[in-house]
């Protein structure tokens, strides 16, 4: 059994804690002088060795990734952190900007410091209006303390950070879209080689991490290995904030070691499901990731664990659905939201999920063939892996899954025109709430 | 790519490739064609349309064949040998085929659709797609002269690539996302580029087409003939596709050598005149009212060569003259250099009405039947100097090729002049010079006798042992420079002290041809001088022993009646001739006038005899480009009604005057001219023979400017409506840039003008009003005036009697009634 813990979210309860006095009073900003005491590739070998893994969906261990950033190129390299939270299901990032920016501009300057970058970018999330305003605040704060600019508190380090927000385009949370973006241009990826380690914002040597792997080097930096070890699996260590939504009692950010499980966190800080409802099934990291029915409540939620179960764990957004809601429906909801956020540059992201979403509109019209199962079985496999990037992956990734479990329930869709019955409709209010109904908008668009 | 040859094995057969190829590229090398949408050979790879998917052992994920390179020891399989590609690939084709409308028959792309063939090869039967499409307004005009479907569209991004990378226009984009993401221009940037019509050729749908052409005709339907543009010096290879004996269209026809893939909108689209009302379509003659009438050939040669007798007999060779322009094939070139030199006996030959001094002769002479140096010379210089030319104005394609180099090796490109020009782009260094003064400053940079920082770095760059040297440099010298005194020569003196190799870029396709053929007083081909005739005198009866009169001269002696006959083979003195006065009193006084051309002119309107001649579509011959590269072409249509080529008529006039040239066919004139109009020795080494009697470099500073004036470049435009050649081409035209006035700012400010104002330049001989552009690439004291874009020839400003050839002129805000008039 494990305990929900206290490490990026320790601050979340001090009122002032978005504010340099408030955060310099809990003991922030103390990494600093510990971190401009070494040489920066030992820090990059204490990350590497603490085992940090990326928390923005892919899970790379983030010393490796480091050590791809070559050095004594003669170029600048840049830091980028991606809190372009974009995936459905996430909130992480937005709390820890809001509750606790200190913590993370704290980990921007360990993190350029290690990779001998002078200046950070921050790609927001352009709806973030508020985490934004927390941003700017405690960035003019930092300043005006001497924590950024030049010759950091005396240490010779320097490290500018720029705020960028983002244009409201889910692709840009893909890292090289994101460079394109920031760039000024249209957020489609990039092509790979080369990778922005090697070339990436105007072509420099360029590291992008997430808000929560970033939030966590400056802990790992001050209070070492060993302790940062103690917590979570061997393989996926840490701390690590889990975004519960859907039908469960209490939603929210929730910060337990790698490892807890879905029943834990759900039971134990969501205070169980929505009305005592039976979890019918769940996203582990976010839409992106394939479902998982409630017999997998008990898998625990690290990367290893969670892919055996034939999942990712993702952002670790676990929207949590009951026997009331059909899986078919919010399949549809997703797809949606892929086809306006596909960013149109490669066919079978563009066509796939606009031929999809139709389909899917025809099921819950009662209007679906004994054919389209097999056919969206078949359009999600001319994606997966086929795809410029990953979007295309995760847009299938509900699909293929729910089709996988949930077969039945497509099957009587089919056969009787409605859903199963004990299974509410909402379609309505989805494409109410979605904001991008499809053929009109494309008549003489 | 790196010349190390790596080995791959592709669907069990092992090729050997450098290392870098992609590996799409190495499967093309064993026959392999993968599909494809998106790549194309000259573009960088953007693995869009994910058509052309492999898998390739050790690898995950199947991969795109576009954008992976060839590894040593790689084993790729493509839909040939393995059942994950084949499935991949049908799985895109679907997918683009669903948005897709079913309108290949009435589609312009429908028999040439890489989609259609590709759907045709790999796709299913039947659709599974029963949904809705997406739907478009159609088709939207981009330009002009191209129009946009974008439902048909497959969003590879060739084109919008084409404007990025090869033309630099990018004013083509992809918009919006998703399944809305389309192709479109922004609504205040038209998509303005010179090199648009090719973004309709490498479409891989129909969702760009020409307006020219929609709707026109099938593919299968068309005759389809090589062909070599004769708009320019560029010398594109152009497959010309003929329909009822009319032509079609033009496209770019592959040559890597010349255009690469590419070709210009003037030499794709402007073709109607043709077939245009104003072609010249029968021999005519003044009959009894003295009114031009049709009559036979036999006729018009006869009276026609009665007219020469004439002439001869009262004055002998020297009365008569024969001017030529810059659209002769180079077998034409040739015959009217010996018909006039050897049936006729004058040297008053002249192919050059352009505005020059008369220092351009040893620089011309070294140049003619010379190899110079090529497009792939240019393109891997490290170095070039470009001054007197504007290559995307005059040579687009030689332009394109600079760009290439500027872009993918960082070429540093030299403009030296008083304008940038176009060259704002990829321009490293600017040199500028005061108007006429060029040769002044091309001799510093020659000699290192240089001022100022800018200077001193690029005759650093230029050669040398120090640092940034280049190893290659290439000196492209324009028709232009030839207006500034010692222009041309400084130029070549400084290819020849920088060891670079030197090319005269002529703007029209036949200039070069004309030079090597010695259409000019004094020149034999080859560039030999009289005085060393050598194999020239042996294959001709005649060679003149003293040089004859330039086109000034042969115009100025026609006006004062010492030139009694006019033999006018494809040039237009009223329009062409930089004074038009002159040409017109000329022309007027002469007693014969001899015109033989394609459309109607100006000048046509004094002719006492007409030869209509064949269009370059309508014959077979060759056109030399400026790198002196002679392309040969075949014939892609029969002569609209009685046309003949230039050569065969100069051959039955010469037979009329009683003069046996000894040719039957195009064929025999190319055997006889080539080995007389072709040199082995290269520029630099008949250069370098020069050498004992100096080049006539450039020393007198250009005079003091007086208050106010201003010297005018006069420079031509690309796309002129004036254009005889463009005749018909309405499309095309629209296209053009706006001809004005373009100065710089201190001094628009000095004439209280402004960006977009109406303005009269005002020279010695008369005004022109024309609208003005203010820019930063023009220097102080000069003014670019569009030399073959005015109704008022430019020509009609200068004073006729000076004979420096300067032409200063004022610039001021145009009077309110003359406005009201344009309005």
């Amino acid at each position: 059994m494990s305990e929900p813990i206290s490490v990026l979210t320790q601050r979340y309860d001090v009122p002032d804690a978005h504010t340099l006095a408030g955060y310099e009073r809990t003991g922030g900003y103390q990494s600093l002088a510990t971190a401009f005491d070494q040489a920066p590739t030992d820090l990059v070998s204490q990350v590497k060795d603490a085992g940090l893994r990326g928390r923005g969906g892919a899970g790379f261990p983030t010393g490796v990734k480091w050590g791809f950033t070559p050095r004594g190129t003669g170029k600048p390299t840049y830091l980028v952190i991606n809190a372009d939270e974009g995936e459905p299901g996430t909130f992480k990032d937005r709390e820890l900007m809001e509750r606790d920016p200190h913590q993370l501009l704290e980990g921007i300057i360990v993190s350029c410091y290690a990779l001998e970058s002078e200046r950070a970018f921050l790609y927001l999330r352009g709806e973030y209006l508020w985490p934004g305003v927390r941003l700017e605040h405690a960035i003019a704060e930092a300043y005006e303390a001497g924590y950024l600019g030049k010759d950091i508190k005396g240490s010779g380090v320097n490290v500018d950070v720029t705020l960028h927000y983002a244009a409201g385009a889910y692709i840009c949370g893909e890292e090289t879209a994101l460079l394109d973006s920031l760039e000024g241009r249209r957020g489609q990826p990039r092509l790979r080689p080369p990778f922005p380690a090697q070339a990436g914002v105007y072509g420099m040597p360029t590291q992008v991490n997430n808000v929560e792997t970033i939030a966590n080097v400056p802990h790992i930096v001050q209070h070492g290995v060993d302790w940062y070890r103690s917590m979570g699996t061997e393989k996926s260590p840490g701390p690590k904030l889990f975004c519960v939504s859907g039908e469960v009692n209490r939603p929210g950010n929730y910060e337990w070691p790698m490892g807890a499980t879905a029943r834990e966190i759900v039971e134990v800080s969501c205070q169980g499901m929505l009305d005592g409802r039976e979890l019918r099934f769940w996203t582990p990291g976010g839409s992106s990731t394939p479902l998982l029915t409630g017999a997998h409540a008990d898998t625990p939620m690290d990367f290893e664990a969670i892919m055996e179960a034939g999942s990712l764990l993702g952002t670790a957004a676990m929207q949590m659905f009951s026997d009331r809601t059909s899986v078919v429906e919010a399949a549809r909801n997703w797809t949606k939201f892929y086809e306006h956020e596909s960013c149109g540059k490669c066919t079978p992201c563009r066509e796939g999920t606009f031929w999809l979403s139709q389909i899917y509109d025809r099921l819950l019209e009662g209007r679906g063939r004994s054919e389209d199962l097999d056919l969206l079985d078949e359009i999600c496999d001319n994606i997966f892996g086929r795809s410029f990037c990953a979007l295309g992956d995760g847009a299938v990734s509900p699909i293929k899954s729910s089709l996988a479990l949930f077969r039945d329930e497509y099957e009587h869709l089919i056969a009787h025109g409605r859903l199963p019955d004990g299974i509410e409709a909402h379609t309505d209010a989805v494409d109410r709430n979605s904001g991008h109904g499809r053929p009109e908008q494309l008549v003489g668009a | 790519m790196s010349d190390d040859q790596i080995t791959v094995t592709i669907d069990g057969t092992e090729v050997q490739v450098p290392e870098g190829t992609l590996v799409i590229r190495a499967a093309e090398r064993l026959g392999i064609t993968i599909p494809r949408f998106c790549d194309h050979p000259l573009l960088e790879p953007v693995a869009a349309c994910r058509q052309c998917i492999v898998e390739i052992e050790g690898m995950r994920k199947p991969m795109t064949s576009c954008s992976t390179k060839a590894t040593d020891g790689m084993v790729v399989k493509t839909h040939l040998t393995s059942d994950m590609a084949a499935v991949a690939q049908r799985g895109q084709l679907e997918f683009l085929l669903i948005n897709h409308p079913l309108d290949c028959p009435q589609c312009d792309k429908g028999g040439e659709c890489p989609l259609q063939d590709q759907a045709l090869a790999h796709g299913p039967p039947d659709s599974r797609f029963i949904d809705q499409k997406r739907r478009y307004e159609k088709p939207i005009p981009i330009s002009p002269q191209i129009l946009l479907d974008r439902e048909r569209c497959v969003l590879c991004a060739r084109c919008t690539r084409f404007s990025q990378e090869i033309s630099g226009d990018p004013f083509i984009e992809l918009f919006e996302r998703g399944a809305l993401e389309q192709v479109a221009v922004y609504e205040d940037e038209p998509y303005h580029s010179y090199f648009s019509g090719n973004v309709i050729q490498i479409c891989p749908v129909g969702a760009l087409t020409s307006t020219s052409y929609r709707f026109k005709s099938r593919p299968f339907d068309l005759r389809s003939t090589g062909g070599v543009c004769n708009q320019c010096s560029a010398g594109c290879n152009l497959r010309v596709d003929t329909r009822r004996g009319g032509i079609e269209r033009q496209l770019a026809a592959d040559n890597m050598a010349v255009n690469e893939m590419w070709n210009c909108d003037k030499g794709r689209f402007g073709f109607p005149w043709v077939s245009h009302p104003e072609r010249l379509q029968q021999p005519q003659a003044r009959g009894s009212l003295l009114a031009l009438e049709p009559v036979s050939w036999h006729g018009a040669l006869t009276t026609a060569a009665e007219g020469l007798q004439a002439a001869l007999d009262a004055g002998g060779g020297d009365a008569v003259g024969v001017l030529t322009g810059g659209r002769l094939t180079d077998e034409d070139a040739y015959a009217v250099s010996r018909f006039a030199r050897d049936a006729v006996g004058t040297d008053n030959v002249d192919f050059r009405l352009w505005p020059r001094t008369d220092d351009e002769r040893e620089v011309l002479a070294a140049v003619a039947g010379a190899p110079g140096p090529t497009y792939e010379d240019v393109e891997h210089a490290d170095v070039v100097v470009v001054a007197g030319l504007d290559p995307e104005e005059e040579v687009p394609i030689l332009h394109l090729r600079l760009r290439k180099a500027w872009r993918k090796h960082g070429q540093r490109i030299v403009v030296v002049g008083p304008t940038l020009g176009t060259m704002s782009e990829i321009a490293w260094r600017w040199v500028r010079t005061d108007a006429g003064d060029e040769g002044r400053v091309l001799t510093a940079l020659a000699t290192g006798a240089t001022t100022g920082e800018l200077q001193d770095e690029v005759a650093a760059a230029l050669g040398g042992d120090g640092e940034g040297a280049a190893t290659s440099v290439v000196v492209l010298a324009g028709e232009r420079l030839s207006r500034s005194p010692g222009a041309l020569p400084s130029a070549a003196m400084l290819a020849q002290r920088r060891d670079a190799a030197f090319a005269w870029v002529p703007r029209r396709n036949g200039a070069r041809g004309a030079l090597d053929a010695g259409l000019l007083p004094g020149l034999l081909p080859g560039g030999r001088p009289q005085s060393q005739a050598g194999p020239v005198a042996d294959a001709w009866d005649h060679v003149p022993t003293a040089p004859g009169r330039d086109a000034r001269g042969i115009l100025e002696a026609a006006a004062a009646g010492e030139i009694k006959a006019l033999y006018l083979v494809g040039v237009d003195p009223v329009r062409d001739f930089e004074d038009p006065r002159l040409a017109r009193a000329a022309l007027e006084a002469a007693d014969t006038v001899i015109v033989q051309d394609l459309m109607r002119t100006e000048t046509t309107a004094y002719a006492d005899v007409l030869l209509p001649a064949a269009a370059p579509q309508e014959r077979v011959g060759s056109f030399t480009t400026w790198e002196g590269r002679r392309q040969p072409f075949p014939q892609a249509l029969p002569p609209q009604r009685l046309q003949q080529q230039d050569w065969d008529i100069t051959r039955q006039l010469a037979r009329a005057l009683g003069a046996d040239l000894g040719w039957e066919t195009a064929s025999d004139v190319r055997a006889e001219a080539a080995p007389l109009m072709d040199r082995r020795a290269s520029v630099a080494e008949r250069l370098a023979a020069l050498e004992s009697e100096p080049l006539p470099l450039a020393t007198a500073p250009v005079p003091p400017l007086e208050e106010g004036e201003l010297e005018a470049v006069v420079a031509d435009l690309l796309l002129a409506e004036r254009s005889t050649l463009l005749a018909g081409a309405d499309d095309l035209l629209a296209t053009a840039r706006t001809p004005s006035a373009v100065m710089a700012p201190a001094d628009a400010e000095r004439a209280g003008v402004g960006h977009g104002d109406t303005v009269e330049v005002r020279g010695p001989g008369g005004a022109v009003t024309l609208p003005l552009a203010v820019r930063p690439h023009v220097v102080e004291g000069s003014v670019v005036l569009p030399g073959n874009a005015l109704e008022a020839p430019v020509g009609t400003l200068a004073d006729p009697d000076d004979p420096t050839g300067r032409l200063r002129v004022t610039v001021a805000a145009a009077p309110a009634d003359e406005l009201e008039e344009s309005a």
